[in-house]
């Protein structure tokens, strides 16, 4: 009886808000290795430092993500059996993160940028993901005529698990074998990786709209359908802007092209109409979760505009292999994913605080990202024109000459740094007491 | 009325008329959509698999390059995993941004096999040396030929053509 009345969700979510520490925590030192080379050299290392912040990031969003779902469907939550199954859920999630993270620091990696670490740690992640599928399913069946969030978490658990399994087809020669397929896999997986976990943030959007405008409008409605269809198109079709350079077949290359040319304009267009539809009382109760998605569409806008730029062949070529690439997956991460798991954290937390420290957070989180995605651009756009120009200088020099842009990026990071820990630490004594 | 003869009109009316329009528009979409997502789930699903299936099978029309021992080669793969050189380096311009990319550093004149086996096992003022034994060194090795024998990675060897999509240089 006890179980039934545990909050699941609450729990995934609390224990990705200390992923998020972790994650900026890793992700400060690793800035410094790029002002300071030889920093934590023989301790750690860029090559372990990576890996702990890539990886920390990342369960961050996923945890988050499966957080959403069980308090997005918690009013179906009513079978002793879906607790324990997500619970079961949990701890195999708590086994691989510490073990991922210990083989990290005993420098025992052997998996594949960017999500790379010992395939052995995969196991308990796809057996806690297929948990997680039969959960989920076992709750959808219940809700009739599902809103777009519901197909969009579908997809994203779904597209999840095979993705995650492809992602580990290099174990066996035939794809290891020959480079370029396995290049290929490579990247395909990791286009639709993100595409998947993107999904269910984004139904999750789609679900904080509709409880914060009070009406089913912003998740039925055809525009939404429209997004969600157009959405995974791309996760299927668009990864192929990833290898333009390369030598794959001209089909792939194609493909992703043409297709990444639709991506984002649908997902702009629903908000702006959603902004529109509610009003002044409901923003104000509102008040964070509101505020964030309202910085995500903000910061869609922005990466939207330089994700289809960087689509276009004759662009992505200075692009390609920069910082540019680091601003666009940093600017997507914190930008849109985590705006939209710190809005839905404020909103199941019940969190109604709106005083004038939150706020100052929350600008100092803006600004701070701002900053740090403009100088990891500036950077980018250095290196870019470096590696098309006929009189290179050599790899050390040019890194030399970006100095001053890992200076304000750091900077920028440690502010990031301190506005993210608190509000995780402030939400997370919040889901204490409640 | 069509949606832009209402463009016209005054500002009101073209609230009420838009309001209108997209009302009707959910009422017809709710009167016809009812399987639609699910099917159109299984369609593009369907497709998705299709294509995925069709890169799986590439390998079995590509032919052998005598330039490398491709075992070798693919367990080179793993020892460049397992030292996580990927965190640093790139190939093809995708991995790491601290370190230069290797695709083609085995047949670069000023670096080329001997450079990697003393940088390894030295390293550099940012790179850590590495401990590999013999037999991983010669894997690693033949793995960065297989890269090599692969295709150039050097940005400045393709040129844009008619459609906005870059191409290898004939000439490289």
């Amino acid at each position: 009886m006890k179980l039934i009345k545990f909050n699941i969700g609450k729990l995934f979510l609390v224990t990705s808000l200390c992923m998020l520490m972790l994650g900026l925590f890793f992700g400060i030192f690793a800035a410094i290795i790029y002002i300071f080379p030889d920093f934590m050299k023989l301790q750690l290392g860029f090559v372990s430092l990576r890996p702990l912040h890539v990886s920390s990031a990342i369960f961050w969003i996923i945890l988050g993500a499966t957080g959403c779902i069980y308090n997005g469907l918690k009013q179906y939550i009513t079978e002793a059996r879906t607790y324990k199954i997500a619970l079961i859920q949990w701890i195999l999630w708590i086994f691989a993160i510490i073990g991922i993270v210990t083989s990290y620091f005993n420098k025992d990696f052997g998996g594949r940028e960017y999500w790379e670490f010992n395939p052995i740690w995969a196991l308990p992640i796809a057996i806690a993901w297929i948990l997680f599928l039969v959960n989920f399913y076992s709750l959808v069946k219940k809700v009739k005529d599902w809103p777009v969030y519901i197909w969009m978490w579908l997809t994203g658990v779904l597209f999840f698990l095979f993705t995650f399994s492809e992602n580990y087809l290099w174990i066996f020669p035939y794809f290891r074998e020959h480079f370029i397929t396995d290049m290929t896999i490579q990247w395909k997986v990791n286009g639709s990786l993100v595409g998947s976990w993107n999904q269910i943030l984004y139904g999750t959007a789609f679900f904080l709209m509709d409880k914060i405008s009070n009406s089913k409008n912003t998740g039925t409605n055809k525009f939404a359908f429209a997004m969600y269809f157009l959405g995974l198109f791309n996760l299927m079709f668009n990864w192929g802007h990833h290898i333009y350079t390369l030598p794959t077949e001209n089909y792939i290359r194609y493909i992703g092209y043409i297709v990444s040319m639709t991506e984002w304009v649908f997902f702009i267009k629903i908000i702006y109409d959603w902004r529109a539809s509610i009003n002044a009382i409901q923003k104000n109760y509102h008040y964070f979760p509101y505020r964030f998605i309202m910085a995500a569409d903000i910061w869609v806008f922005l990466n939207m505009g330089q994700a289809i730029l960087m689509s276009i062949p004759a662009i992505n070529i200075y692009t390609h292999g920069t910082h540019v690439t680091v601003a666009h997956a940093m600017g997507t991460t914190i930008g849109i994913n985590t705006m939209i798991l710190l809005a839905a954290c404020f909103e199941f937390f019940n969190k109604k605080d709106k005083s004038k420290y939150l706020n100052y957070l929350f600008w100092l989180l803006q600004i701070s990202l701002l900053v740090f995605w403009l100088s990891l651009n500036g950077a980018g756009i250095q290196k870019g024109i470096w590696q098309l120009s006929n009189h290179q200088e050599s790899y050390s020099k040019m890194m030399e000459s970006l100095r001053p842009d890992f200076i304000v990026f750091a900077f920028a990071g440690l502010g990031l740094l301190i506005a993210l820990s608190s509000f995780a630490i402030i939400l997370i004594n919040t889901a204490k007491k409640t | 009325m069509s949606y832009e003869i209402a463009m016209c009109l005054s500002e009101q009316t073209q609230m009420r008329i838009h309001c209108i329009y997209h009302m009707t528009i959910e009422k017809q979409y709710y009167l016809h959509m009812k399987f639609k997502p699910k099917h159109m789930f299984f369609i593009l699903s369907l497709c998705f698999l299709i294509y995925s299936i069709s890169i799986y099978l590439k390998p079995l029309s590509i032919k052998e390059d005598s330039k490398f021992n491709k075992e070798k080669a693919s367990e080179g793969r793993l020892v460049w995993q397992a030292y996580n050189c990927q965190s640093c380096h790139q190939l093809y311009s995708l991995g790491g941004y601290l370190g230069p990319d290797l695709t083609n550093i085995i047949s670069n004149p000023s670096k080329g096999e001997k450079t990697v086996r003393a940088l390894v096992k030295s390293g550099t003022k940012q790179m850590p040396a590495f401990n590999l034994t013999d037999n991983e060194m010669n894997l690693l090795i033949e793995f960065l030929k297989s890269t090599d024998a692969s295709g150039k990675s050097d940005l400045r060897s393709f040129s844009i053509d008619k459609f906005g999509m870059i191409e290898k240089n004939e000439t490289n």
